[in-house]
């Protein structure tokens, strides 16, 4: 893109799972977002996210409406993306045991790695490049990234497996930062995207509750 | 249950938004569901359409069904226990299942009070017919809740009754003065605390899905549109001439629910629906609605 003109707005796949909470985190950054669920939505979008919900609906929604291959299309012309949980299971190479979705980030993930809803856990750890503060962190049916290939930075590594990791166009995560007070990934995704953003670490407003305003029975 | 453990219960309910949950009585079937896009599974022994059919004493599933269910998706997994049967419920969550349905598709174990639910781990749904129930549900411990409908009978209208009821009990509290709200909690049953959280939020205070009745396409948008969160389906799928092909039509429906086009593509040549039944002339005892409270 020429220097002045505007980048456009960060997208939101909205097939399934957590949308909202994404378009939320992005206006409280003060990025302009929509919702995309049409390949035409694609065109004249600064970055791509695709949220968490379950992977193999989201991956049958994908193909059904040709949305992988209009995905995989926009990547190609440099559009960046960030998958967090099950957006990073449909980035990714290789998913193990299963047949990998859109492909465009050489890691290796494996599908609930940690067990059922019961071993769901937050934690809160310092990822030095993308805040200076400490952030929590909420793994919910997490996948774990498994192997990250030559050409991919790894942000964190807990434990035995890494839980962020990036190449020059793709953010995967296996948590949820849009579940959380904290701005810092969605800060640091919107400037990988070329926007210039300067939002605090955390929105100290931010409740559970907060991606249901706008909810309203109708 | 500790406060992280309700909000990350929740949560993973926010995860399941704009999806389809299906009932599936064995692995076959489960595998057809998640194949077909479903965002969940509800592992049961007999879908509700038979229960009502067969009569008797419907109880929890067999845990070992449920387990070969579990082993057999990637995708969650649930199961029903009866209202107010703890001991079903400390069953499931020994089994490490992802979430309990406190279900009136059962036979109720308790006539006065439901399961405790903040003394879980695991996360529970609720049906609810009215804002009042919903509540009451929550305040045990409920992290997300469903319309009840009227389950087994491949007829929508209840759980359009039990939505538009929730609907309209949301309007009416936002548009109160707040000192009438204690007196129209009183009234409808409402715990205070959470009325006004309503009140403030604008709808209920968790994730809210459709759920009995719905057998169409056309039935899981109409609810969406309704302002549900996703969608339950029990016997609509398994009891129709092609289940794979209608858990499909189901799963795109929900996710372009507001898209006509869409609609009509989806839900052309399904076969045969579920064959449905009456519900105004449906004696009252033969309701499953009207259990629990």
């Amino acid at each position: 893109m020429s220097a002045g003109a505007d980048p456009g707005p960060i997208g939101v796949l909205d097939l399934q799972g957590g949308v909202q909470e994404h378009l939320d985190h992005l206006r409280r950054i003060g990025v302009a977002a929509r919702p995309v669920k049409r390949a035409t939505e694609l065109v004249g979008l600064a970055g791509l996210i695709i949220p968490g919900g379950e992977s193999t609906c989201l991956a049958r929604l994908l193909h059904i409406f040709d949305l992988d291959t209009a995905i995989r299309t926009a990547h190609g012309q440099g559009l960046p993306l960030w998958g967090t949980c099950a957006g990073a299971i449909l980035l990714a190479h290789e998913n193990v045991g299963e047949t990998p979705c859109l492909d465009l980030i050489d890691i290796a993930v494996s599908r609930n790695a940690f067990g059922s809803q019961l071993d769901s856990f937050n934690c809160e750890v310092a990822v030095p490049a993308v805040a200076a503060t400490p952030i929590p962190l909420t793994f919910i049916r997490a996948p774990k990234i498994v192997r990250a290939g030559a050409g991919v930075r790894v942000l964190l590594s807990l434990e035995d497996y890494i839980a962020a990791a990036e190449d020059d166009q793709v953010l995967v995560t296996v948590f949820h930062p849009e579940l959380t007070p904290s701005l810092a990934f969605h800060r640091y995704f919107a400037r990988k995207c070329g926007l210039s953003v300067n939002a605090a670490d955390v929105d100290p407003d931010w409740t559970p509750q907060s991606w249901m305003r706008g909810g309203a029975a109708p | 249950m500790a406060e992280n453990r309700y909000l990350l219960n929740a949560q993973l309910a926010q995860m399941l938004k704009g999806g389809v949950i299906m009932d599936v009585v064995n692995v076959e079937q489960a595998q057809i569901a998640q194949e077909a896009g479903a965002v969940a599974v509800m592992a049961l022994e007999r879908v509700p359409a038979d229960i009502r059919r067969q009569g008797g004493v419907a109880r929890m599933s067999d845990p070992g069904l449920i387990k070969a269910i579990k082993e057999a998706v990637t995708i969650p997994v649930m199961a029903k226990a009866r209202i107010g049967h703890f001991v079903e419920a400390q069953i499931l969550q020994a089994l490490k299942i992802d979430y309990i349905d406190e279900s009136e598709v059962l036979t109720p174990a308790d006539e006065e009070c439901h399961i405790d639910k903040s003394a879980f781990n695991i996360p529970f749904v609720c049906g609810a017919r009215n804002l009042g129930e919903a509540l009451r549900r929550i305040v045990e411990g409920a992290a997300m809740i469903r319309t009840k409908g009227e389950a087994g009978t491949g007829n929508v209208v209840e759980a359009v009754r039990h939505m538009r009821t929730m609907n309209r009990e949301i309007r009416q509290l936002a548009n109160l003065p707040v000192e009438e709200v204690i007196s129209f909690a009183k009234s409808n049953g409402l715990p205070y605390e959470l009325a006004l959280e309503v009140k403030r939020l604008g709808r209920l205070p968790v994730v809210n899905f459709a759920a009995g009745g719905i057998a169409t396409p056309a039935d899981a948008a109409l609810m969406m549109q309704l302002g549900c969160d996703g969608v339950f389906v029990g016997s609509g799928i398994f009891k129709s001439s092609d289940p794979a092909r209608r858990a499909r039509a189901i799963v795109k429906a929900t996710a372009y629910y507001n898209d006509p086009e869409k609609l009509l593509e989806v839900s052309v040549d399904l076969g045969e629906p579920m064959s449905g039944l009456d519900v105004t002339n449906m004696p009252s005892e033969q309701r499953l609605a009207g259990r629990g409270w």
